[in-house]
């Protein structure tokens, strides 16, 4: 036995989306035509948390950041393989379970070492 | 209906994908990028590949498009500092993208049309269906995947730590 579905089943997230698009455009639009507006030089400078702003933002930075999105890309990527197997968690029983455990495992592994490593410290 | 929709969405991926290609901020350009992807997720689900719809959304749009606004974090995009390039460099590059044209010309002109690929099992690419094949047929790949991700997991901690 088949799951079965098409394309039309998925008219109800695209509806979602209009309305969540929608409201997010109406409101913007909304408060700028109904807003009183006053713009002097103060209030159109960048605000940055009340200091005044130093330099730009196009600066290059640390590689750390760079990390721990590559790190968040292949966890990422691991909870994608979880998807399927959560769906027919029921079908596969213990058999499933295992070849799961095996899988998170290795990258269970992998996360002590980053941690030993020390990879996700801020200092 | 589907058809229609199918054409307007190919032609807002190609718009995008053109849009990626001409910004002059390349901030602008990862932003379109990301709209692109969207429009490959609807493509998706319009072949009822559900699964692979969901892998785009997640994986995609949200991890990689992430990485590449990194990457773009990591250079340093002030304009004074861009290096003017050559007219040497600007002819290598001229040469290189005419060779390439031609190629792809002839190639194309190479091709033939084969019979459209006819899908027996339309329910193939739904999520349940997908795990079946993957955690029986395709096990072992599957688990070895995992070593993958394990060596790219130590190969990124190797790189970007100074003492490894």
């Amino acid at each position: 036995m088949e799951a079965q579905s098409t394309p039309v089943n998925y008219l109800p997230i695209i509806f979602q989306m209009i309305v969540a698009l929608g409201f997010v455009v109406v409101t913007m639009v909304v408060t700028h035509l109904v807003g009183p507006k006053r713009k002097t030089s103060d209030k159109l400078i960048p605000f940055e948390s009340g200091i005044e702003s130093i330099g730009n933002a196009r600066q290059p930075f640390s590689i750390k950041y760079f990390l721990v999105a590559i790190l968040f890309v292949l966890f990422d990527v691991e909870v994608i393989f979880m998807y399927p197997w959560a769906v027919n968690f029921r079908d596969f029983g213990w058999a499933g379970v295992i070849e799961m455990f095996i899988f998170m495992g290795t990258l269970l592994l992998g996360f002590i070492y980053v941690l030993k490593k020390g990879a996700l410290d801020w200092e | 209906m589907s058809q229609s929709l199918f054409y307007l969405i190919a032609f807002l991926s190609i718009f995008f994908s053109l849009m990626v290609i001409f910004t002059k901020n390349p901030v602008h350009s990862v932003l379109y990028l990301i709209i692109t992807f969207f429009t490959f997720t609807i493509h998706y689900i319009l072949l009822n590949a559900q699964f692979l719809a969901i892998v785009n959304f997640i994986v995609y749009m949200g991890a990689i498009m992430v990485l590449f606004l990194f990457v773009l974090m990591l250079l340093n995009l002030n304009k004074d500092t861009e290096p003017a390039k050559s007219n040497l460099l600007k002819m290598a590059g001229v040469v290189a993208g005419m060779c390439l044209l031609v190629t792809l010309v002839g190639s194309v002109k190479a091709l033939n049309v084969s019979n459209p690929v006819v899908l027996t099992n339309p329910g193939l690419g739904l999520v349940k269906n997908l795990g079946k094949v993957l955690f029986n047929e395709f096990l072992l790949p599957f688990e070895i995947s995992s070593l993958l991700l394990l060596s790219a997991m130590v190969g990124a901690v190797l790189l970007a730590k100074k003492e490894a």
